[in-house]
């Protein structure tokens, strides 16, 4: 199964990400029950699972520590893969409205929660049919430790819900009759805020074209600028420019009047990182990046518009959706912006600003797009 | 601009440790990639002898004489190390009985030890009532009842199974409970002096025992008001058993009670993975002024998780988190009662003046201060949380 492009591309930032977080807070583990984590994502005919699984578990189970020296590495880790998904999947049962849904695993990753490492299994399983009573069969690790739980989260149009899976109820039967027009809304809308929030090449674009909005260039001098009302003025231009041609691509393209191929959207899309960030180093135009906003926005527009064919919407609810879809972007998109501007307003007039976020920050973002864009147009893998 | 950057930063910490329940995914770069290190017990022999039991057992699940060594190791695992999982593996090995009304003997005394553990306490006392009933003179479940009854107050019955267990087991063991039960009834100097003459003769008990009651002499010279004594003690049973558990939150408590933070935090700095012990780390850096916002994060991450999974347990610590280090005086007051409740030691009525006292809930306060005079209770520290037996 392939995953959705908004997953596969935020990898590599996010392994970044967690590196730093990690340096930055010591983690220190705590003595936890067993639990895993499953999260399922309902849509029409399809489940998408995300299952969390302790190493520590697993290792009681299935034994991982192959080299038996007390730790277990990504090797060892890779090298059981079959064996955990097929191990845990034979412990899970999905069946919507009595006909099973046999589950196809997509990707291991790894994660920490607060007692150590667990391995991410991610699945799909399909259902005949569109599911309205979905009943989960949970059994992992009940064998081994009566006292594990499986703490699940269920996300659908109704929206989510929680579940304990014990021992003492492993089967439990959730109905996801829609209640209609407004729970497809909310779920459209959180799926739009969510999509801008993960999607890292989305944000780094915008942000290197609003980075310099609190400055002014003389005489190839970075400048702290002097009024809040010009730089919010400029900071508007940009998100509005943006907003608007992303939003008419993303209708044009959801709603199949036009199609282009993926691989040459996310390049591009990589590729107007690397230039909006370039622009920063090397300016060519300033006053008119709200032109760079526009042109480069139609493009990122398809990237959005690539989540919604990803789900296979029912043409009835089509409008309904891509709108929420869209006002849910806005949103997400505003709400960061507004924390954005804040911070950056602060800090615009020393040289940590001037110097180590702008030309450093985006000299970053230029070096990882570049990345991006070699990965995808080429099918390489870098990161 | 330091601050903002420092704010920031934190912003990013504290995120990452509140939503790590449910946080980002990522693949590892390099097979070298060390992703966790496993509980060190391949050193430790017992660790081999626990696996080849293991093996045993899974070839014959039906075989109780290695299905109770089995799950006795795990429990006794447990304790020592504090890791809950433990007490799941335990159970593990005692399911073919596990949901027998009248199991053997031996299971019946480890599943009243495992439900004790989670607070089960009804459960857990049916179980020793059954065993009881079969076999009068079985020693472990009647110490464990006494102690499950006193830990819910109904001290008579505890009296009766300390006098029970004082003609059936080492008699060392029926004056600790009974001290125990005097100590929580109006007789705390005379519980003391009971048991004194055992603290002489440490030198004849197993490391273990003499720890367990120099740990209680402690506690009880700490509520007479005797500080002194109560560091000497708590520092004789630390030299016998330097990571008790019990014993090493006992002590904190003690210490930060005592304005004495700062002997707190090297004392406690090792032991991380432990709630309990955590929360007293984080509440000693507060103490010295040191910066706990880590602690803080983590304790919140852990509690959150807890109470994912619906358990209860830890209502105790949670209350004495939420009221000392994020100052909701309101939740506290509403776990702290809880967990009254449930369970009623000394700690447990601390947390509970001390949240009612802060939320200024008037009620909780004289409902905790009748049962304070009902019982006869004596505990100096709580003259200096709230002044209630001197006040009325």
């Amino acid at each position: 199964m392939e995953e959705p492009p908004a997953l596969v591309r935020a990898h590599g930032w996010r392994a970044i990400l967690i590196a730093l977080l990690v340096l930055a807070c010591p983690n220190v583990w705590a003595h936890k029950p067993s639990d895993s984590y499953l999260t399922l994502q309902v849509a029409d005919r399809r489940v998408d699972g995300q299952w969390d699984i302790a190493l520590r578990d697993l290792e009681y189970a299935l034994g991982l520590d192959t080299n038996q020296d007390n730790q277990i590495t990504w090797g060892e880790l890779r090298t059981h893969h079959e064996a955990i998904a097929s191990y845990a999947l034979a412990h899970l049962h999905l069946n919507a409205d009595a006909h099973d849904c046999p589950t196809t695993t997509s990707a291991h990753l790894v994660d920490s929660h607060s007692d150590g490492a667990y391995e991410v299994l991610r699945f799909t399983a399909d259902c005949p049919s569109s599911i309205t009573n979905l009943r989960v069969d949970y059994r992992l690790f009940f064998d081994l430790d009566p006292q594990h739980k499986g703490l699940l989260h269920l996300e659908s149009a109704v929206g989510t819900r929680t579940a304990i899976l014990g021992i003492d109820d492993p089967v439990q039967t959730f109905s996801l009759q829609s209640t209609g027009w407004f729970a497809a809304v909310r779920q459209y809308m959180s799926l739009g805020i969510w999509h801008i929030w993960t999607g890292f090449d989305h944000l780094l674009f915008l942000f290197s074209l609003l980075l310099p909005a609190v400055l002014t260039r003389h005489n190839k001098q970075w400048q702290a600028a002097p009024t809040l009302r010009v730089s919010l003025w400029d900071v508007a231009k940009v998100v509005t420019a943006f907003t608007l041609a992303h939003s008419v691509t993303l209708s044009l393209a959801a709603l199949g009047f036009v199609t282009i191929p993926s691989r040459l959207v996310e390049s591009t899309i990589a590729a107007s990182v690397v230039l909006a960030a370039c622009n920063n180093l090397y300016p060519v135009t300033l006053e008119r990046r709200w032109l760079l906003a526009f042109s480069f926005g139609l493009i990122h527009g398809f990237g959005f518009a690539s989540v919604l064919t990803d789900l296979g919407l029912k043409s009835g609810s089509l409008l309904t959706s891509l709108v929420a879809f869209n006002v849910g972007v806005e949103c997400g998109q505003l709400a960061l912006v507004c924390l954005f501007i804040p911070v950056v307003w602060r800090l615009r007039g020393g040289l940590f600003y001037q110097r180590l976020v702008m030309m450093g920050g985006s000299c970053a973002i230029a070096v990882l797009a570049l990345v991006w864009f070699s990965e995808r147009a080429f099918l390489i893998k870098l990161l | 601009m330091n601050i903002v950057r420092l704010i920031a930063s934190v912003m990013m910490c504290g995120g990452l440790v509140a939503t790590s329940a449910w946080a980002t995914p990522y693949v590892p770069t390099q097979d070298s990639d060390i992703l966790e290190r496993l509980p060190d017990t391949v050193a430790d022999g017992r660790a081999r002898e626990l696996r080849a039991l293991r093996t045993a057992l899974t070839a014959e699940p039906d075989n109780l004489t290695l299905a109770v060594q089995l799950a006795s190791d795990y429990i006794e695992l447990g304790r020592v190390t504090g890791d809950p999982r433990y007490a799941g593996y335990a159970q593990s090995a005692l399911t073919p009985w596990w949901n027998d009304s009248a199991p053997p003997i031996p299971v019946l005394v480890l599943r009243a030890q495992l439900r004790q553990r989670v607070h089960a306490f009804d459960t857990a006392l049916a179980d020793l009532d059954l065993v009881l009933k079969t076999d009068p003179r079985e020693a472990r479940a009647r110490l464990l009842r006494a102690t499950i009854r006193q830990v819910i107050g109904d001290y008579p019955h505890a009296a009766a199974d300390c006098a029970a267990l004082a003609r059936v087991a080492n008699p060392l063991l029926g004056t600790h409970c009974r001290a125990s039960i005097m100590s929580m009834t109006g007789e705390l100097a005379q519980a003391y002096a009971l048991l004194t003459p055992a603290a002489e003769h440490i030198g004849s008990l197993d490391t273990g025992t003499a720890s367990w009651v120099l740990t209680s002499l402690a506690e009880m010279a700490d509520r007479m008001g005797d500080a002194a004594r109560a560091t000497g003690l708590f520092k004789q049973a630390l030299a016998l058993t330097p990571t008790d558990q019990y014993l090493l939150i006992a002590y904190a408590d003690f210490l930060l009670a005592e304005g004495r933070g700062a002997e707190v935090v090297p004392l406690l700095k090792p032991f991380p993975r432990v709630d309990g012990l955590l929360l007293r780390y984080a509440l000693a850096l507060q103490a010295t002024g040191a910066d706990n916002l880590d602690a803080i994060a983590q304790l919140r991450a852990r509690f959150a998780a807890s109470a994912a999974r619906g358990e209860t347990v830890h209502r105790r610590e949670q209350a004495r988190f939420v009221l000392e280090l994020e100052h909701d005086s309101v939740l506290a007051v509403k776990l702290a009662r809880d967990n009254w409740a449930v369970q009623k030691e000394p700690a447990d009525l601390r947390i509970l003046i001390a949240a009612a006292r802060a939320a200024k809930a008037d009620d909780v306060l004289e409902s905790a201060h009748r049962w304070v005079l009902d019982h006869h209770f004596q505990d100096q520290r709580l003259g200096a949380l709230a002044p209630l037996t001197a006040g009325s």
